[in-house]
């Protein structure tokens, strides 16, 4: 039952309908009504980042960002628009599960032995609201990492079979974008339970709603809609079309993984780590990036130990230390393989890619590096 | 984190150590122990695979990945060889009988034993090396009719640093086991009657039919490279030799990420490869 | 003669060599047995002498004063040691001894070293054998002072 859920969102067909703001407002509510706690962009610190609300009211309205290589600015207008911005520096894998994890905790027993317990999972029934096709994408690799496999991480699983996908198709994409690459975006086309596209054209803001799933559709029925005109339909394929053209960036995805596998050796990773601080933004920004670390500590007395895993990145010394040192000491090593891993490697461990052209390693890379400029000049 | 595959409600618990107790411990050389410890109890014993490893946490210190140096067909029994090198195995070498510990496992693909029936098997080991390969000998002994030749070549540092020395003694000693032991030292002083000189050295007598024969070679990464070009030069494929590398390891079940090698988890992929399936690999740096 | 030249054929030293170049060899040959603990020859004397080890362990060592004998490399049957007889100023710098009963072939120096001179096939033919040799036991000498089972290898050499 369990599984259904995470693994295959059953489709319910119907007709794409027109919401208001108010109808947008009835949906927010009625996710809060069935036992969703509300997750959605907000602006924090200059930045749009993912954090709970209250309803529609908390939502960026009139914000817009700009985006470039290791630059990012959020600016205000008047326009009532409330996704008008693409991603910021956070992803859903905040809430999935989240940066820190305890897995156990052991204590020490009268007899000098220890007991291990594990603490509750913490569940959490997230309804995330405003995902992009991007994210929906990533969500879904993470999904075949993390649960996929032999072995599932329990903590994420716990927090993915309750969890709601309210997407949002980006007409605006941004500066560092390149979902069109991948066939990612603009567009959400699986992994959701409604998808939103919002129009702005006379009479005024209003939000086209589509369907994904049949928790989706259970959802969908309890607020007030109308059917979508041919002119609205019409209207948002146009956007969405004229979106996947207006994309900042370009990968050429086609035989990337070949051209990364035979370019182990190659000068272009010296020429990266000049430039690289070894920082490890990109992976801590990246949607699909699961690497983590596991870490043991004690209390005081030395009587209760417990371990959690929190993000690690393969940009640290410590990610590859083997017998006292790091099998990639040099940037130019971490750099390739973290960008051979997202592009190449991860074909061969998942099946498909790792990367979803969000742009976050771009954008928030302090130096600028273009993961599709280095493509481009191996 | 936990399993939570396969059945449901069959849950098992992947991330949770199980603690078991330490039933012996036998010094193998100044900064090596082997631990015997009452195995976590499971329907028909603690069964694993030669080559396989444990996760063995020390009590507030961490995991580590150990490779199981028992006997396969003994899975009451659960023996780990650990040498003092970090933390955590400095923990773990300093613990007495009846003392407690955290194991998960067995993970990892181990030898292919299948592969190797019916050939000539030539064992290679280096160092700590030799651990991950005992069950090997095992598992040939036990099935010894199923093996043409066999023949272990071991390279330790000094006579001192000799893992298993009475064990490797009563092999070579016993003419029925049809097995052949070379061991061999990288320095010596003059009271010591055995090989001085590198593992490789002594593949140059070793029989080495280039049809029917596999090689498993474990030691450090260095080691193996020589091992291999020493076994090309000799007329091996590179689909007849299978090596068992070591990578950074967290979690043991492919969801950390660390220890991945090129396209593979070492912890569920490997750790032993075929040459061949890692194409160059091994000769590239800071993979 | 003829039993001498056949052990020289059949060592893997000189395998392929051509039937007159064996004769030539042959001339100098000699074949030697020592008893465990000989020493095929000690540090310091003259190098007037190559040993193709046939049968049994020789080890190369050397004496440090506090400390004793140090093992250097053990050879086995088919190993090939003193070269040293091939160039001036021809004195063994090490310590050679049978760490069980050998037997090896002898090949005098004075006299392998004209013939090897005055026949360029032959000067070649045994060259590129002992530069096959020299390559194979370099690396093992490499690996060896890699010092690859101490905790951290090639960090700390003794």
């Amino acid at each position: 039952m369990v599984a259904s859920i995470c693994h295959a969102r059953e489709v319910a067909k119907r007709e794409p309908t027109i919401l208001g703001r108010e109808g947008l407002s009835a949906l927010l509510d009625t996710l809060r009504a069935n036992g969703y706690q509300l997750v959605g962009p907000v602006v924090r610190a200059g930045a749009i980042a993912y954090e709970a609300i209250a309803g529609l009211d908390d939502l960026p309205a009139g914000w817009s960002d700009s985006q470039e290589p290791g630059r990012y600015r959020l600016s205000r207008n008047d326009s009532p628009a409330l996704f008008a911005y693409t991603v910021g520096p956070q992803s859903w894998k905040k809430f999935l599960p989240g940066a820190v994890t305890t897995l156990w905790q052991a204590k020490r027993q009268p007899d000098g032995g220890f007991v291990i317990a594990e603490p509750p999972t913490a569940a959490g029934n997230y309804a995330f609201i405003g995902v992009r096709p991007c994210e929906l994408a990533a969500i879904s690799i993470q999904d075949r990492v993390l649960q996929g496999g032999e072995y599932c991480s329990t903590a994420y699983l716990a927090r993915r079979q309750k969890n709601f996908l309210l997407a949002v198709n980006c007409t605006r994409p941004g500066g560092t974008c390149f979902c069109h690459s991948w066939g990612t975006g603009p567009k959400a086309s699986a992994n959701f339970d409604l998808v939103l596209t919002e129009l702005l054209s006379p009479p005024g803001q209003r939000f086209l709603l589509e369907i994904g799933s049949a928790t989706g559709a259970e959802i969908a029925v309890q607020i007030p809609q109308q059917i979508a005109s041919p002119h609205e339909l019409a209207e948002s394929a146009q956007l969405l079309e004229r979106a996947s053209h207006q994309m900042g960036r370009t990968l050429a995805t086609a035989g990337v993984k070949e051209l990364l596998a035979r370019n182990i050796e190659h000068p272009h990773w010296e020429s990266v780590a000049e430039r690289c601080l070894g920082c490890a933004n990109c992976t801590m920004v990246c949607p699909t990036c699961f690497c983590t670390t596991l870490s043991d500590t004690t209390n005081l007395t030395g009587d209760q130990a417990e371990r959690v895993a929190s993000w690690d990145s393969c940009f640290t010394l410590a990610y590859s230390y083997l017998h006292g040192g790091s099998v990639r000491s040099s940037r130019q090593a971490r750099y390739r393989q973290w960008l051979t891993h997202k592009l190449s490697n991860w074909f061969a461990q998942f099946g498909e890619a790792g990367c979803v052209g969000c742009g976050r390693c771009i954008t928030w890379c302090p130096v600028g590096i273009d993961l599709t400029a280095e493509v481009g000049a191996l | 984190m936990k399993l939570a595959k396969s059945v449901p409600g069959a849950v098992t618990e992947a991330m949770v150590p199980e603690v078991v107790r330490v039933r012996q411990v036998i010094r193998e050389t100044g900064d090596t122990i082997t631990l015997n410890i009452a195995p976590p109890p499971r329907a028909g014993g603690f069964l694993f695979k030669p080559g396989q490893f444990n996760m063995l946490y020390a009590f507030g210190k961490g995991e580590v990945p150990i490779s199981i140096s028992g006997d396969p067909g003994h899975p009451s029994e659960l023996l780990h060889t650990v040498r003092a090198v970090g933390l955590v195995t400095s923990e773990l070498t300093k613990l007495q009988i009846g003392d407690r510990l955290g194991v998960r496992g067995p993970y990892g693909n181990g030898w292919p034993m299948e592969r190797a029936k019916g050939n000539d098997l030539v064992i290679v080991a280096g160092g700590l090396g030799l651990a991950p390969l005992r069950p090997v000998i095992y598992h040939v002994l036990r099935q010894r009719g199923e093996f043409r030749r066999v023949a272990l070549y071991y390279g330790a540092r000094t006579p001192q640093d000799i893992l298993f020395l009475h064990e490797l003694e009563h092999w070579r000693g016993r003419l029925d086991l049809d097995l052949s032991v070379e061991v061999t030292v990288d320095r010596a002083g003059a009271d010591w009657f055995g090989h001085v000189g590198v593992v490789t050295a002594l593949l140059a007598n070793a029989y080495l039919a280039t049809d029917g024969t596999v090689a498993f070679v474990c030691g450090p990464e260095i080691m193996m490279r020589f091992a291999v070009r020493e076994l090309e030069r000799y007329g091996l494929a590179r689909t007849q030799i299978w090596l068992s590398l070591e990578r950074n390891m967290k979690c043991g079940v492919g969801l950390c990420g660390h220890c991945q090698y090129g396209p593979t988890f070492v912890c569920h992929d490997g750790p032993v490869y075929r040459l061949d399936s890692i194409g160059d690999l091994l000769s590239r740096r800071e993979i | 003669m003829e039993v001498l030249e056949q052990l020289l054929a059949n060592h893997p030293f000189l395998l392929g060599l051509k039937a007159k170049h064996l004769n030539l060899l042959a001339g100098c040959a000699a074949r030697q047995e020592y008893g465990r603990g000989d020493f095929l020859f000690r540090e310091g004397t003259e190098a007037d002498q190559m040993f193709l080890l046939h049968s049994g362990r020789v080890t190369l060592e050397i004496h440090q004063p506090g400390i004793g004998e140090i093992q250097l490399e053990s050879l086995l049957p088919g190993d090939v040691l003193g070269w040293s007889c091939l160039f001036p100023p021809y004195r063994w710098h090490v310590d050679a001894r049978a760490l069980e009963p050998a037997v090896v072939l002898i090949l005098a120096g004075d006299c392998l070293r004209p013939k090897l001179d005055a026949d360029p096939e032959l000067g070649y033919a045994v060259t590129k054998r002992l530069l096959n040799k020299v390559h194979e036991r370099l690396e093992h000498v490499r690996m060896q002072r890699l010092d690859l089972y101490n905790v951290r290898p090639g960090e700390r050499i003794p």
